[in-house]
């Protein structure tokens, strides 16, 4: 028994110690257009440099569905994945099972990244992500379409939008029948949310709860925003744009078959690509306003975090280190035009000439519209849900703007109950 | 004479000692099952019960806080019902759930009854076709449901082109992406998928039925059609009812194929895609839980209806 017990114990030491020396990390990261790839590059070169494994995981694709599974994992405090990476709405969410790491990374290196999103990282001063890449609505277009149908800039106003997707689309369809004016996100998802918050911010409709809390979305503004919205859907953009996510509109915006596309930035390097139907003929410009408002784009963005529960806290915070330095941000922006969250990389020539429009638009991304996750705590998730349900509704035109907004209304202060 | 008796009695005291042992055997062996049984199912069911009683998110919450009937039926002072019996949202997901089932099942049963006596019937290649019909059923509900979801495609998919060639749909649309036909459009998947689980439980009911009743009936000069009404379809009865039975209860509790198919669009979410958005995208598994408490007294509720309406015995 006694010999039994020493060689177990023995050969526990020697996992430990084998352990220590070098570790296998699991990594669970990204999968929207060339996601995984970029994520894998990262961590294979730092694992090379420490000797270290990862292991990275396949996510799904839509936001809700990575929130859905990591709840549970972290929810049941398993220990499966040591790094995550997490949406920059999600700190208030998890951020409890989530590791410091301002004890793992030196300071100096914290305050590189834009300090508001360092601050929206930042639960009850525990610093519970570092800034990975940030995000925000664009408005893409194609260059030479605009050209031929004898405009010289990108539209200023959705009702420029919708003037100009009209023009090309009648003109195009005569040799091309599944020609569309403008692609966006309009599933019932995460990705709705943030498209609806710029029509209607860019209408000066406010963003959904104000910061007081109070909930705001039912005013004139915002009906007149999801009636122009409403208005395009079956016009311009394709009925179906009710079943597309930021891939599927990607795809019919790569096979040159739409001529403008709201999209995040990661989508400008795949359309560039070698073999892309539109390179070369891709621009990108500030989305457009609406009467009166200014143009608006959703704040999006993820972050890298450790797992409270991770076994091993000291090489993931160094993964989590090493992919969000200086020099991984700047070789991710100018291999897939992820956008850096430090600003000096904005001013670099080699990140420029790859994404000339990350110098252009650097307000656009510098001044972002949050969604109200940091208000609505824990159940942003049930607001973000109600809010896109109901303009998922009214792009199905299953109700008018104004009623359904008058029942969201209702909803969201339902969900907040006695407090958010 | 007088020995028989007494020779008798210890005979029958011996017999149901064995039988009180083997009782006893039986039981100890039962137990493991029992255990087991208990732990899987039991355990569970009365945990989410429990739970339905509670306020619990998961993330938040250090340990469920009881709150009564709360989840199901709770008014604020302002008038507002936050139970998930006064949610809006809940009763679409319980309509969408019945015509979903109700459209599916009635199609399936049809269909699978058609092609069951297809492949009963001695025609050539018999062999082929009962492989051939289980294809559908044989591939997994997350491949079939993403190739359907393809086929949809407004853009590439070739059901949209079928679409627009007979003029239903216009450029851009698909069956899914129009709320009108969205449901229709799942239905269509089921049936796709289920049909050949249909037909293989009704080809097994008819399998039982002797062929010299249907010889009888063909000297007796009944034509194929009175064969099928009064022989037929009496004696398949049992099999076609517990074939209902199956298909109902699994079309009311579906998730998969609808969720991959159109995620939790309004008019097509499901009592399970809903239950499965509060209890694990919203992390309320208080108020989750008293979602599947539902869905699973709604399907008690549609069992019973069939036990004791059409009296099928399961003996």
């Amino acid at each position: 028994m006694k010999t039994v017990l020493t060689t177990l114990s023995l050969s526990l030491l020697f996992a430990a110690a084998s352990q220590s020396s070098a570790v296998t990390l699991t990594f669970a990261c990204d999968s929207v257009g060339q996601g995984y790839d970029e994520c894998q590059k990262g961590a294979n070169a730092w694992a090379k440099q420490t000797g270290n494994t990862v292991r990275l995981v396949q996510v799904p694709k839509e936001t809700d569905q990575r929130l859905a599974l990591y709840q549970q994992q972290l929810g049941a405090r398993s220990a499966d994945v040591d790094v995550y990476m997490i949406d920059v709405v999600w700190p208030g969410l998890v951020g409890q099972h989530l590791l410091d790491l301002k004890k793992y990374i030196p300071a100096a290196e914290v305050n590189r990244h834009f300090p508001a999103i360092v601050q929206n990282n930042t639960i009850g001063g525990k610093l519970v992500g570092m800034p990975f890449f940030t995000d925000a609505g664009v408005l893409y277009y194609r260059t030479d379409l605009l050209k031929k149908y004898g405009y010289n800039a990108a539209p200023k106003t959705w009702n420029e939008l919708a003037t100009m997707a009209q023009k090309i689309q009648a003109g195009e369809r005569k040799s091309n029948p599944r020609f569309v004016g403008f692609v966006f996100q309009g599933k019932n998802y995460e990705g709705l949310t943030c498209d609806a918050l710029e029509w209607v911010s860019s209408f000066g409709g406010g963003s959904i709860v104000d910061s007081s809390g109070k909930v705001t979305i039912n005013n004139a503004k915002a009906v007149q925003a999801l009636q122009a919205i409403q208005g395009l859907v079956g016009t311009v953009s394709p009925s179906a744009v009710t079943t597309y996510g930021e891939e599927e509109a990607r795809n019919v915006w790569q096979a040159g078959n739409s001529a403008f596309m709201r999209n995040w930035p990661y989508a400008y390097s795949l359309a560039q690509d070698q073999g892309s139907p539109i390179r070369g003929k891709v621009g990108v410009a500030a989305l457009p306003a609406g009467p009166g408002g200014k143009p608006a784009a959703t704040l999006g963005g993820w972050q890298l975090a450790v797992n409270a529960y991770s076994k091993n806290p000291k090489e993931a915070a160094s993964l989590v280190q090493y992919l969000t330095s200086v020099q991984e941000q700047k070789r991710r922006a100018i291999e897939a035009s992820y956008n850096p969250t430090i600003a000096s990389l904005y001013k670099d020539p080699a990140v420029l000439k790859a994404v000339p429009f990350f110098g252009s638009l650097y307000d656009v991304f510098t001044n972002a519209v949050a969604r109200p996750a940091t208000v609505t705590g824990s159940k942003y998730n049930q607001v973000s849900d109600a809010f896109s349900t109901a303009v998922y509704s009214v792009l199905t035109k299953k109700s008018a703007p104004g009623p359904a907004l008058k029942t969201l209304e209702g909803q969201l202060n339902r969900i907040k109950g006695r407090g958010w | 004479m007088t020995t028989t008796p007494t020779s008798a009695r210890p005979a029958a005291r011996r017999t149901r000692g064995l039988q009180a042992s083997r009782t006893r055997v039986a039981l100890l062996l039962l137990i493991p099952m029992l255990l087991v049984l208990a732990a899987v199912a039991g355990y569970p069911l009365l945990r989410t019960i429990y739970l339905s009683f509670t306020e619990y998110n998961i993330l938040q919450d250090p340990a469920p806080k009881w709150i009564g009937l709360g989840n199901y039926w709770f008014t604020t002072e302002d008038g507002v019902g936050l139970g998930v019996l006064q949610i809006p949202e809940w009763w679409q997901s319980v309509w969408n759930t019945v015509k979903f089932t109700v459209g599916s099942v009635l199609l399936e049963t049809v269909l699978g009854l058609a092609f069951a006596l297809i492949i009963n019937s001695k025609i050539r290649g018999r062999g082929l076709l009962r492989t051939a019909i289980l294809v559908p059923w044989a591939i997994p509900t997350v491949v079939s449901a993403q190739m359907w979801n393809w086929m949809y495609n407004d853009s590439f998919g070739i059901l949209s082109q079928w679409g627009r060639n007979l003029g239903l749909l216009q450029a851009g649309e698909s069956f899914l992406s129009n709320p009108d036909t969205a449901l229709a459009a799942l239905v269509a998947v089921d049936v796709w998928k289920t049909t050949p689980f249909m037909a293989l439980l009704l080809l097994a009911g008819l399998q039982t039925i002797p062929s010299d009743m249907y010889e009888a009936a063909d000297v007796d000069g009944a034509s194929p059609w009175t064969q099928f009404w009064r022989l037929t379809l009496p004696l398949l009865t049992p099999a076609l009812l517990v074939a209902l039975i199956f298909r109902t209860l699994d079309a009311l509790r579906v998730f998969d194929m609808p969720f991959i198919v159109k995620g939790n669009a309004p008019e097509t979410i499901t009592m399970s895609i809903y239950a499965r958005q509060e209890l694990i995208l919203n992390s309320q598994f208080g108020f989750g839980s008293a979602i599947s408490v539902l869905i699973f007294l709604i399907i008690m509720v549609f069992t019973a209806i069939y036990v004791t309406s059409l009296r099928v015995k399961f003996d």
